[in-house]
């Protein structure tokens, strides 16, 4: 396997679906992070077969609601002093702000672009998620 | 305590409080002299951003009989939303005239959204296709009266159910009590929606059938409730025109039908029911027009605090 060092305090943000890195990648906007990152795909995978994953060289904040409804498997390991310390599993969110978007042509959201597009987690088994104004089920992220 | 509080989804409301409502139309209905002065001095607003002359009267109507001031405005053009406001700012304007607003907007969500700006009660008259919450008190109201209860109830839809916003609302109204039953009758373009279905339901347990077969159900019937399909929510003509006259309740075929099924329509009816149904006893869509009234009232009343 490719061998990227290991960091000393930071977050390796692990078992992301083959391909879905790039997007996890862009939505924290860690090329704006200011922090070395390693982005690396098609990693080897017991489990998976094949995954991504990302090398973060600090503690940054991360909205782990976010990443949760992008990817529930997603695991995140906290290392201090090269030390794992934490390993975050996701859960789908109860509630997410300007993450989904309302595709519902006649939902009030389409015209009043200053409200925010509030989805909620109406059936946690199926992962279902309804505009909060208008009901209308959209199962992806929009990225 | 339902003062201060808005309305924009037929579940806003517990059941208890819903039973306080229901008395308190009663009362209205029984003396409607005792409540000529209750909410003097105070206005309500009706924003009807799509025009609808039946539930605009019903609320101005339902005002003026509670002694209050009306203003607002029956079609957009009138608004000025037509020049481009939003309605955010609307609700901001309106909420400092008015002691309660009641807003249609063909927009779904459009209520909730309107709530989160306006200082005082909101109530939804109508969003899109979404939900009319007012026709589901005057809807439950009117049952309640004719069958003494609003259990144990085989409830039939039947026309358009997926545009049909008074049919979402009545569903998730009916399916809070126990031991009611739903027939969905409709042709399949026009099915009710999973968000009922699926998710209020099948979540729920409740039994429900989907048909086409109107005269095949209309025997089991407690409740039959018509629907017009509604041109407006086509955004093409030959669609409207291939589905409108899908069921049309006619003589003949009530006497199909228990003799204490209570035939409902929100109204305007098109053709769905033919004329002659109108002498049948059990033809209770116009005695639903004058529920209604007193359901808002009682609505207005509560949602003000006046007594």
């Amino acid at each position: 396997m490719l061998n990227i060092g290991r960091i000393r305090n930071g977050l390796v943000i692990d078992h992301i679906k083959a391909g879905q890195g790039i997007h996890i990648f862009n939505w924290l906007r860690l090329d704006k992070a200011g922090v070395p990152v390693a982005f690396i795909v098609n990693a080897p995978s017991k489990g998976m077969g094949k995954k991504d994953m990302l090398k973060i060289d600090e503690t940054i904040a991360i909205d782990y609601a976010v990443l949760g409804l992008i990817d529930p498997d997603i695991t995140v390991n906290v290392i201090e002093n090269e030390i794992l310390t934490e390993k975050i599993h996701m859960k789908l969110p109860d509630r997410v702000e300007n993450v989904l978007v309302c595709r519902n042509p006649r939902c009030v959201t389409q015209m009043e672009k200053a409200a925010p597009q509030v989805f909620l987690l109406t059936d946690r088994e199926q992962g279902v998620y309804r505009c909060e104004y208008c009901d209308e089920a959209r199962g992806e992220v929009d990225l | 305590m339902l003062k201060g509080r808005h309305f924009i989804g037929p579940r806003d409301f517990t059941l208890e409080e819903l039973d306080g409502l229901f008395s308190l139309a009663g009362s209205m209905e029984r003396e409607p002299e005792r409540w000529l002065d209750a909410a003097r001095g105070r206005i309500l607003a009706t924003l009807f951003f799509e025009p609808s002359t039946r539930t605009r009267l019903s609320f101005e109507a339902a005002m003026l009989r509670l002694g209050g001031g009306v203003i607002g405005f029956a079609e957009p053009g009138s608004s000025s939303a037509s020049k481009g406001e939003s309605l955010a700012d609307t609700i901001r304007t309106v909420s400092a005239y008015a002691d309660v607003i009641a807003m249609r907007n063909p927009k779904e969500g459009a209520a909730l959204l309107a709530s989160r700006f306006s200082t005082v009660p909101v109530i939804n008259a109508g969003d899109g296709g979404h939900h009319h919450p007012t026709q589901t008190l005057t809807d439950l109201l009117a049952i309640r009266s004719l069958k003494g209860r609003t259990e144990g109830l085989t409830v039939g839809f039947c026309g358009d159910l997926r545009f049909g916003r008074t049919v979402h609302s009545l569903a998730q109204g009916l399916a809070r009590y126990p031991d009611n039953h739903f027939i969905l009758v409709s042709p399949d373009e026009l099915k009710v929606p999973d968000f009922i279905t699926k998710e209020v339901f099948e979540k729920e347990g409740i039994e429900y059938l989907e048909t086409s077969d109107l005269e095949g159900v209309l025997p089991r019937l407690d409740i039959l409730y018509m629907t017009r399909v509604q041109k407006e929510r086509f955004f093409n003509e030959e669609d409207y025109l291939r589905l409108k006259d899908s069921f049309i309740l006619d003589a003949a075929r009530m006497r199909l039908a228990k003799a204490d099924l209570a035939v409902l329509h929100p109204l305007p009816r098109v053709n769905e029911i033919a004329v002659e149904v109108d002498a049948d006893p059990r033809a209770a869509y116009f005695a639903q027009v004058r529920y209604g009234m007193f359901a808002r009232m009682a609505l207005i009343a509560s949602l003000l605090g006046v007594s």
